[in-house]
C-alpha cells in the first residue's frame, strides 16, 4: 500500500450531502476490470452528459480542479454500497484524500487500505472549507496527517482525529495482512479452542 | 457485569487486543460472490490461497440472468458480465472451495438469501461478505458485516479481520403491527426517523414486541436495511421463532450438536441492564405503509402523505437535497403520494424476495390483472420452486407479472435487467440512489404488498384499499 503522510494540493468542493457510491462509480462500471482509463469511471454519471461530453458543471471538470488532490465534501459520504471500486477511481483520478462532516463505514475503511486518507472536520468547518474553495478555485489546502492537521486556503489551521492504529499503517503504508501473521500462534491457539467449544461448526 | 448480544459474541470472536482497541476477530463463514474478484486477484498476486475454504461460501448472484436460465452461463450474453461470473468459478476452483453455488445450482440464490436457507446463517456467529447488505444475516442474532475488497483478501488469506468495536444502538419497536404494514414499512420508518448516517459507527439491535412478533423473514428485511441507516450490522437476539426456521436446515446442527448448539444460543439475547450507547424508540401500533419519494431511502413517508415542498425544508442543505431529489424524480412539491404513476414494478432482492414476500404480493394480485410492466425474480432458486409448488407463479402469471429466475436482477441493475431512464419503478429493493435501477432510473421502495398494489392500479396505492374485506 501507498504510504499517506502530507499532501499539500488543489482542492476541489463537493456540495452534495450523502454521496453514495453508486454516485461515485455506477453500478453497471464494477464488471470492468482496473486499468487504464479507470479514472474515467470517477463519478461518471454526474460528470458526462448522456452524450458522452463532460458536464460543464461538475466541479472536476473546471479547469482549476483538474488536478485536484483533495476532495472537500459533504455529509456521509460514500454511504451505500461497500464497492471499493468507488476508492479506486477516486485514486486513480489522483484523489488521496477526502475531508468531509462524516463517511459511511465502510466507504471509510475502504479509504484507508488503499493509502488515501479520509478526514472528519465539523460540518461548519467543511462547509467553509467548500465555500472558500467555491470562491477560488484552484486554492490549495494542506493535509498533515502525522500531526493531524489540515491548513485552509487562508492559512487557517484544523486539528483532526484519526485512530491511532490507522495512522500507523497509513504513515507507514503498512497492509493488513503483515498485521495478522505476526499473531501465527495466537490464531493457531484460538481456532483449537473456538472449534472446540462450537463443535457443530463444520 | 449486564452485557449486550453484540458483547458477549464480539468478545467470543476476540484472538488478540492491539494497541488498545483494536481486536483481531475469528471470521466463522465469509460468502463470496462475483463482485469479489479484485479480492481474489490481489490474493494470487501475493502468491497466496485461500486459508479456510470450508469457511469460504460462494455464490453467483450479481450477475445471475434471470431469463433464459436453463441455457446456464450461455444465457449471460454481454462478455463482461460472462467474465464476471466465470471469474468466480475460477477462483472458486483454484482455491479448493466447494460450497459453491453456480448458476445451474438449485441452491443458488441471492448471498444474503441462502446463507440463512442453508442453515449456513446461525446465531452468536461473525459473519463477512464484501457486500454492505450483510447486515441481513444479523436477524439470527449474529454480528453480519460488509466490508471492502481488501478487508475481504485479509479475511481470504487469514479467516480473521482487524476491527474495533462499534457504537451500540438498541431501536426498540414496540406495538402491534397493524393489518396491511410489514417489516419493510416498520424499516422504512426507523430510517425516516434517525436518517441515512443516524446509526453510522454503531452495530443496532433490534428489540420489542413489534420485533419478537415478526417472522425470520420480516427480521431479515428489517436488519437487511441496517445498512441504509448508516450501521455496521443489524441484530436480532435469538428465539423460539430462530430455532424453529433454522431446525432441519442442510447445514444446521443435528441431534446432539443441535441441543449444545441451542444451549449456546440461549445464553446470547442481551443481559437485563446491559449498557447501549444510544436507544430509539417506535411505536408502530399506528403506523401505515410506506413509500420513499426521492433518492435517499430515509427520503420515506406513509402513503397518503404528499411530496415534501423543498421550501418547507428544515435547513439550506435539505432543501438542496430535497430539490434535486425532486427534480431527479420528477414530481411536482405537494402531490399526493398516491397520484404518482409508475411505469413498472419489480418483486426480489435480499429485502424482499423471500416466500413470505411472494404470497404477500401474490394475495393482492390474486384475480386482478397488473396496467405496467411487471416481474418477479425469487430471491433464491430454491424459493422460485416452493412458490411454483404452491402456485404463486400462477398468481404472477395470470395477473401479468414475468416470473423470472434468481438472482439481483433490477435491485443494482448489474445483470441487465435495468430500468429504462426516466421511467418510475416500483420496487421492493432496498436502494432509491439516482441510478441504482439503471441509469436515469427513478425507484420507489415499499413493500412487496405495496409494489403488487401499485402494479394493479398503475399509481402508489394503499394496499390497505385492496385487502380483503376493504
Ligand atoms: S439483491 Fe441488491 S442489495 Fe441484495 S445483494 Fe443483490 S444487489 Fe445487493
Amino acid at each position: 500500500m501507498e504510504a499517506f503522510t502530507k499532501l499539500t494540493a488543489v482542492a476541489a468542493p463537493l456540495d452534495l450531502a450523502n454521496c453514495d457510491t453508486d454516485k461515485i462509480i455506477p453500478g453497471r462500471f464494477l464488471r470492468k476490470l482496473r486499468g487504464p482509463g479507470y479514472d474515467k469511471l470517477a463519478f461518471h454519471d454526474i460528470r458526462f452528459n448522456a452524450d458522452g461530453g463532460e458536464n460543464p458543471d461538475f466541479v472536476l471538470n473546471k479547469a482549476p480542479y483538474r488536478n485536484a488532490k483533495i476532495l472537500v465534501a459533504a455529509a456521509n459520504f460514500g454511504c451505500g454500497s461497500s464497492r471499493e471500486a468507488a476508492v479506486y477511481v477516486m485514486f486513480d483520478f489522483g484523489i488521496r484524500c477526502v475531508i468531509a462532516p462524516s463517511f459511511g463505514d465502510i466507504h471509510y475503511g475502504n479509504e484507508l487500505q488503499n493509502g488515501m486518507l479520509p478526514v472528519v472536520l465539523p460540518d461548519a468547518v467543511c462547509a467553509a472549507l467548500r465555500a472558500q474553495l467555491n470562491a477560488d478555485p484552484g486554492a490549495i489546502v494542506g493535509v498533515d496527517l502525522d500531526t493531524q492537521k489540515v491548513t485552509g486556503p487562508d492559512g487557517a489551521v484544523y486539528p483532526f482525529d484519526i485512530d491511532a492504529n490507522a495512522k500507523e499503517r497509513l504513515l507507514k503504508g503498512l497492509d493488513d495482512i503483515g498485521l495478522v501473521m505476526q499473531y501465527g500462534s495466537e490464531i493457531e491457539a484460538f481456532e483449537h479452542r473456538h472449534a472446540a467449544a462450537m463443535p457443530w461448526l463444520t | 457485569m449486564a452485557q449486550t448480544m453484540f458483547e458477549k459474541i464480539w468478545d467470543r470472536h476476540v484472538i488478540v487486543r492491539r494497541g488498545g482497541d483494536e481486536c483481531l476477530l475469528h471470521i466463522d463463514r465469509n460468502f463470496v460472490h462475483e463482485g469479489s474478484f479484485h479480492a481474489f486477484g490481489a490474493l494470487a498476486r501475493d502468491g497466496r490461497k485461500v486459508r479456510k475454504p470450508r469457511q469460504t461460501i460462494a455464490v453467483a448472484d450479481h450477475y445471475a440472468p434471470t431469463r433464459n436460465r436453463e441455457q446456464g452461463i450461455a444465457a449471460v450474453t454481454d462478455p463482461e458480465m460472462r467474465n464476471m461470473v466465470d471469474l468466480l468459478a475460477k477462483n472458486v476452483a483454484a482455491n479448493d472451495i466447494d460450497r459453491y453455488y453456480d448458476l445451474d445450482s438449485p441452491q443458488q440464490g441471492i448471498v444474503h438469501v441462502i446463507g440463512p436457507e442453508l442453515g449456513i446463517t446461525q446465531p452468536g456467529l461473525v459473519i463477512t461478505v464484501a457486500d454492505s447488505h450483510t447486515s441481513t444475516h444479523g436477524a439470527f442474532g449474529a454480528i453480519a458485516f460488509g466490508l471492502g475488497a481488501s478487508q475481504l483478501k485479509q479475511i481470504l488469506a487469514t479467516q480473521c479481520l482487524w476491527q474495533k468495536k462499534p457504537k451500540l444502538m438498541r431501536i426498540s419497536v414496540d406495538g402491534a403491527i397493524p393489518a396491511g404494514v410489514t417489516a419493510k414499512d416498520i424499516i422504512l420508518a426507523i430510517i425516516a426517523k434517525i436518517g441515512t448516517a443516524g446509526a453510522t459507527g454503531h452495530a443496532i439491535e433490534y428489540a420489542g414486541s413489534a420485533i419478537r412478533a415478526l417472522s425470520m423473514e420480516g427480521r431479515l428485511t428489517v436488519c437487511n436495511m441496517s445498512i441504509e441507516a448508516g450501521a455496521r450490522c443489524g441484530m436480532v437476539a435469538p428465539d423460539d421463532t430462530t430455532y424453529a426456521y433454522l431446525n432441519g436446515r442442510q447445514y444446521a446442527p443435528k441431534d446432539a450438536l443441535w441441543d449444545q448448539a441451542l444451549a449456546y444460543w440461549r445464553s446470547l439475547p442481551s443481559d437485563e441492564g446491559a449498557r447501549f450507547d444510544r436507544e430509539v424508540s417506535l411505536d408502530v401500533s399506528k403506523l401505515e405503509p410506506m413509500v420513499t419519494w426521492g433518492t435517499s431511502p430515509e427520503q420515506a413517508l406513509t402513503i397518503g402523505a404528499a411530496v415534501p415542498d423543498p421550501a418547507r425544508a428544515a435547513n439550506a442543505e435539505q432543501r438542496a437535497q430535497y430539490e434535486q431529489a425532486v427534480k431527479y424524480m420528477g414530481l411536482t412539491p405537494g402531490m399526493p403520494l398516491a397520484d404518482i404513476r409508475i411505469d413498472n414494478a419489480f418483486i426480489g432482492t435480499c429485502t424482499n424476495g423471500r416466500l413470505d414476500d411472494l404470497r404477500a404480493a401474490a394475495a393482492v394480485l390474486k384475480g386482478r390483472r397488473i396496467v405496467v410492466k411487471g416481474w418477479v425474480s425469487p430471491g433464491s432458486t430454491a424459493i422460485k420452486r416452493q412458490a411454483e409448488a404452491e402456485g404463486l407463479d400462477r398468481i404472477f402469471k395470470e395477473a401479468g407479472f414475468e416470473w423470472r429466475s434468481s438472482g439481483c436482477s433490477s435491485c443494482v441493475a448489474m445483470s441487465g435487467d435495468t430500468v429504462p431512464a426516466g421511467e418510475r419503478c416500483a420496487s421492493t429493493s432496498n436502494r432509491n440512489f439516482e441510478g441504482r435501477q439503471g441509469k436515469g432510473a427513478r425507484t420507489h421502495l415499499m413493500s412487496p404488498a405495496m409494489v403488487a398494489a401499485a402494479a394493479v392500479t398503475g399509481h402508489l396505492t394503499d394496499v390497505r384499499k385492496l385487502m380483503a374485506g376493504a
